[in-house]
This record gives structure tokens, C-alpha cells and sequence, in this order.
């Protein structure tokens, strides 16, 4: 199956793009396509691990099941989170 | 897009403050409220000014997060109308980024349901900065790290 896999920020930066088509074999989890990525984009694997998962614009815990076609969005931590902003 | 009383958006165009108040402004209000985020000045350690922040947000999310606000903040404030806006791409120092307004019958709930859109935006939903300065270096901003 295929899953489309979403870039934002640094992450699009470090991976030269913004999005990418994601083969998996079985009945995969959102941790499994993080091993893909990481597999894919060694770059982004400090980053990999202090991201935040949406799944189909919900947000989606590691063991959350994907599916063909399914959306996987990648959520560095939003800049305001600090208290250090506008 | 509404969200019931919400008017919310995410612009690449500048925002116009004055035609968001007017657009909040409602009969049953006896207060609207209004905070304006801009793009600070800075200047580093190194001399190195800050020229530009440039947004970037994963809308459909951003979007329903922002829709997710507005229902959080009418079920705690008897808001009468209200409006979400963020601006993506380069918004040069001085310009505003994000307008929330919110219009209440008195001006107590209008600033305590303001502050807390504007917190609760910042801390939740999907938008992220970079920062653009003098010498070309770009940096994005993240709450645990500068990266």
C-alpha cells in the first residue's frame, strides 16, 4: 500500500521536500512508516523523535494502523509554543 | 470560513485590521476586543537583523484546528461574533501575522476570550516560522530548540 507523507518546516528543509509516496508492507503502523522515513531521510532522525503524527488531519499515536491512501502528516513543534513569541 | 459566529482565514496578503473590527463588530456587542501580532524588530548578538518572518502552516489542519478554537472559546464566552486570521509566507518587520477579534455584550469575557485564543493558537496549531536576516541565514523557530 501507499501512504502520502506531509513535510512541514524543518523537516521539508532537511528532507529537499515536501512530500513523499510511502510503500509499506502488511498492516503498518504510524511507527512503522517513522522506521521508513528515518531509513529514507537519515537526516531527519533527531527530529523524528520529538514530532507530533497527524493522521487524516487527526492527530495519531505511534500505534495508530495506516491505510492505502491514508494521509501522514509529520508536526515539528509550533513556534509559539514557548512563551518567547509576539 | 464561518464557524458559526467565527470568521476564520489564512491569508497571503496583508490583513486588514480596520475591516476586521468592523467585520466583528455586532449589534448585541458592548466590547470587541482586538490583538495584533506583528514581526518584532531583532537585532543578534552578531549584528545580524532580523529583515522578515516567513509563515508557513499546513492548512487543512491549521484550518480545523482554528475551527476547534472558535466552538472551545464560544462554549466559555458569550462571544457574538468573532475572527481568526493568520497570515503565511514573508511578513516584513512591522507588518501584522495573526489579528484575533472577538466582540462579547462586555469587555471582560471580549480580552479574557482574546488572550486565550491567541495563546491557545500559538501553542496548538499548525504554523510554523522562519526567520529571515541581514546577512541571508535562515532560521526556523522551535519551541525546544533553534535548529
Amino acid at each position: 500500500m501507499t501512504i502520502n507523507v506531509r513535510f512541514f518546516a524543518i523537516l521539508k528543509d532537511l528532507a529537499g521536500q515536501s512530500s513523499l509516496s510511502l510503500e509499506l508492507t502488511g498492516q503498518p503502523t504510524v511507527a512503522d512508516a517513522r522506521v521508513e522515513i528515518e531509513r529514507q531521510f537519515p537526516s531527519l532522525k533527531a527530529h523524528l523523535h520529538r514530532v507530533s503524527f497527524a493522521l487524516n488531519l487527526s492527530h495519531a499515536g505511534l500505534q495508530a494502523v495506516l491505510h492505502d491512501g491514508d494521509e501522514l502528516a509529520i508536526i515539528p513543534p509550533v513556534s509559539g509554543g514557548a512563551d518567547q513569541g509576539t | 470560513m464561518m464557524d458559526g459566529l467565527f470568521h476564520i482565514a489564512i491569508v497571503a496578503d496583508a490583513i486588514d485590521v480596520a475591516v476586521s473590527i468592523k467585520r466583528t463588530d455586532h449589534p448585541d456587542a458592548g466590547a470587541v476586543n482586538v490583538f495584533v501580532g506583528t514581526t518584532r524588530a531583532e537585532t543578534h548578538a552578531d549584528g545580524r537583523r532580523l529583515i522578515r518572518l516567513d509563515y508557513e502552516a499546513y492548512e487543512a489542519l491549521a484550518i480545523k484546528q482554528m475551527n476547534d478554537l472558535a466552538s472551545r472559546a464560544t462554549e466559555r464566552w458569550p462571544i457574538a461574533r468573532g475572527t481568526i486570521i493568520h497570515r503565511i509566507g514573508p511578513v516584513k518587520v512591522g507588518e501584522p501575522s495573526v489579528l484575533i477579534a472577538v466582540a462579547t455584550p462586555h469587555r471582560r469575557d471580549a480580552f479574557d476570550a482574546c488572550q486565550w485564543l491567541i495563546d491557545t493558537l500559538k501553542a496548538e496549531v499548525a504554523i510554523w516560522k522562519q526567520e529571515i536576516w541581514t546577512d541571508g541565514t535562515a532560521t526556523w523557530v522551535h519551541p525546544d530548540a533553534r535548529v
